[in-house]
């Protein structure tokens, strides 16, 4: 998913516009499907498919907030999804319409509800959490094996220095490691008290010394090259790098860890804006996500958790139990998700990252 | 009539409308402006005033009818607020130290290539300036991912020191701002080179050797008489360099580190990461104002300087 590169973004100039009655404008994140799953909706229902691709939260909603985007689904994070809901941005989603929605598992649909009412605006795709990965080899050599996987590879200043010299990174996403830190702390994850954010900054200060860059996606190449040796990122993105590094055959030994001290799980949400053009076929396409052999698919090639109950026998036996793709209940339960953020606390936290990272 | 050229029917149809010769000439730029600088400008410094808000588009109109009313709402709390906290000036002037420098290290590489260019054989001019451009054949997004692969920890530059000898550890050059200024120099050094060589090429030897023959020797002569003879290549050069470098968001990105602090960052998180538009604008406007009264300052020095010569 938060990858750069770019797939199927050539479908888009097969569109035609004497087939508007059949298109679909779908605007997904890169790398987030399988590679048939838009040619196999196109060949069972003739709908056109245009796709494109963004990396960001951020570039989706600033498309959305602007208008008349010209697209028809698009793929929102859950806390993205629920202060753009409030903003009017989305259609209500006709559940009558989506054969396969009884799919979805119940409990899911019970943590997306916190943020999305009657889980009325989104749909949810995919699961992911947001924890460590890292080198086995070259960790090992540095800490301690206690502390391999925990938060203090990022959180605990001496044990960061260690990894400093191999190389340390975390992910340019100010609420998606200040949630971690304040976890780590004991504190609220979703706490918008001046006081934590402040004891949060202390916490990130203290290691920031031994933190390489910050961002959201170099890290995948870079882990898979050896370049680094730890990363704070998202599961899929981690495992990627782990089959790309075991496929390039250096010896690079690549894994995931949710720490044991809790981590965020996030929900990406298919969402259908208020302005859609063919808000029918957003319909259909929704509910095609939502066949369980197709939902399987995009796990087994994304390596991102299906919400989708009636999917687990088609996926993979390696991907469905790997806890890093489908946490344990154990592990579950300490895993927290974000909830969106006011105006006023947006800029808070901005600025506090700003000075995290420049030290300004 | 019908056996007129198509270029004198539209030129006898704009003569009809009131528009020929120099006017035409003007008219063309002016619209161009007017369309893709003016008002995209007032757009942006509208939203400047306004106030953020969570809506589509995010912020509140500045004008209102009330009861038959026509009021504008201007919130100059943004212009404010880049003032209470210290992080815009810190970036302004990040970037202004920045886009200095390279400019400045542009103009000690670009010079003497210029000049070079300029004083090789006529027939040889046109392939070295071509060799110049050439790397625009490239997108200049993969023009600096190509830098990645050289500066990065085990990228060409560290791997082809450490065999030969020179160092034994990988020196850390990515994610620094030296990383930034190699890319913000690499990038911007065509636009020194080619005003300088415009200007070089048309320096009359005759100066050179009147100045020989008097006895300068050709230091000298480099600074009293070529030097003060290019300065108008020389701020050309400088401006083309120094305004988008000033501005730029890709490179310090993709080569610099989390510490370099740019008003390009600055603007995008205000843009992206907060929603708010209104402040992103008013970083904006006064981003512009930044780089016009220096700019028009030194346009003013020029023609002063121009008219005494």
């Amino acid at each position: 998913m938060r990858k750069t590169t770019l797939i199927c973004s050539a479908l888009a100039l097969t569109a035609g516009a004497a087939w508007a009655e059949s298109e679909l404008n779908v605007y997904h994140w890169s790398d987030y499907v399988a590679p048939d799953t838009v040619e196999n909706f196109e060949a069972k229902t003739g709908i056109t498919v245009n796709y494109d691709v963004f990396d960001s939260n951020e570039v989706l909603e600033a498309k959305m907030l602007t208008g008349s985007s010209g697209y028809d689904v698009v793929v929102p994070s859950i806390e993205f999804l629920a202060r753009q809901a409030q903003a009017g941005l989305f259609a209500e989603i006709d559940k009558d319409k989506l054969e396969n929605y009884g799919n979805l598992d119940p409990d899911i649909l019970k943590i997306i509800a916190v943020n999305d009412p009657d889980n009325t605006y989104g749909v949810p795709y995919m699961m992911f959490s947001t924890g460590i990965g890292y080198n086995v080899d070259m960790v090992a050599e540095r800490i301690d094996a206690d502390k391999i996987g925990s938060w203090d590879m990022v959180f605990d200043p001496d044990t960061a220095a260690k990894l400093a010299d191999c190389g340390l990174v975390v992910l340019d996403s100010p609420s998606e490691i200040m949630a971690p830190a304040l976890n780590y702390l004991g504190l609220d994850p979703n706490s918008e008290d001046k006081a934590d954010l402040e004891k949060a900054s202390e916490l990130l200060m203290g290691v920031r010394p031994y933190i390489r860059y910050f961002h959201s996606s170099q890290y995948i190449n870079d882990l898979a090259n050896g370049d680094i040796c730890a990363a704070v990122g998202y599961s899929g993105d981690v495992l990627q790098a782990r089959d790309r590094a075991a496929e390039a055959g250096q010896g690079i030994n690549i894994t995931y860890a949710i720490p044991k001290e809790g981590a965020q799980i996030g929900f990406d949400m298919l969402a259908i804006p208020d302005d859609a053009p063919n808000p029918e076929n957003a319909l259909k396409f929704i509910d095609y996500i939502l066949e369980p052999k197709v939902a399987a698919d995009i796990t087994n090639y994304v390596y991102f958790g299906n919400p989708n109950t009636a999917a687990t026998e088609f996926v993979d036996e390696d991907v469905a139990n790997d806890p890093g793709i489908y946490p344990p209940q154990d592990v579950r339960a300490k895993m927290f998700a974000l909830k969106p953020h006011s105006a006023r606390y947006d800029r808070t936290l901005t600025r506090a990252w700003t000075t995290i990272k420049t030290g300004k | 009539m019908n056996s007129l050229p198509l270029g004198s029917r539209i030129g006898a149809l704009l003569g009809r409308m009131g528009l020929k010769g120099r006017l035409l000439v003007i008219a063309i730029p002016t619209v161009w402006l007017l369309v893709f600088f003016l008002i995209p400008f007032l757009v942006v410094a509208k939203i400047s005033f306004s106030e953020a808000a969570i809506a589509r588009p995010p912020y509140l109109p500045i004008t209102e009818w009330v009861d038959g009313f026509f009021t504008i709402n201007l919130n100059f709390g943004n212009y404010m607020f880049l003032l209470e906290d210290p992080l815009y000036v810190a970036a302004y002037l990040g970037s202004v130290k920045i886009a200095a420098i390279s400019t400045i290290i542009a103009l000690l590489i670009g010079y003497p290539m210029a000049y070079l260019i300029a004083r090789s054989a006529p027939e040889r001019r046109n392939l070295l300036l071509m060799m110049v451009i050439l790397p625009f054949w490239t997108s200049f997004l993969l023009r600096v991912y190509a830098w990645i692969g050289f500066l990065k920890g085990n990228g060409i530059i560290n791997n082809l020191l450490m065999n030969v000898g020179i160092i034994d550890e990988p020196l850390v050059m990515l994610q620094t701002d030296f990383a930034v200024y190699v890319g913000v120099v690499y990038t911007y050094l065509p636009f020194m080179i080619l005003p300088l060589y415009a200007n070089l090429v048309k320096l009359d030897e005759a100066y050179l050797e009147a100045s020989a023959d008097l006895g300068a020797r050709p230091v000298t002569t480099f600074f009293t008489v070529t030097l003060p003879l290019s300065m108008s290549g020389i701020i050309a050069g400088c401006m083309l360099v120094f305004i988008p470098a000033v501005g730029e968001f890709v490179i310090p990105a993709l080569l610099g580190g989390p510490d370099t602090l740019m008003i390009g960052q600055v603007l995008w998180n205000e843009f992206f990461s907060n929603r708010d538009w209104p402040i992103a604008s008013s970083v904006a406007i006064v981003m512009l104002f930044v780089l016009v009264i220096p700019i028009m300052l030194l346009r003013w020095a020029q023609a002063s300087g121009g008219g005494e010569s």
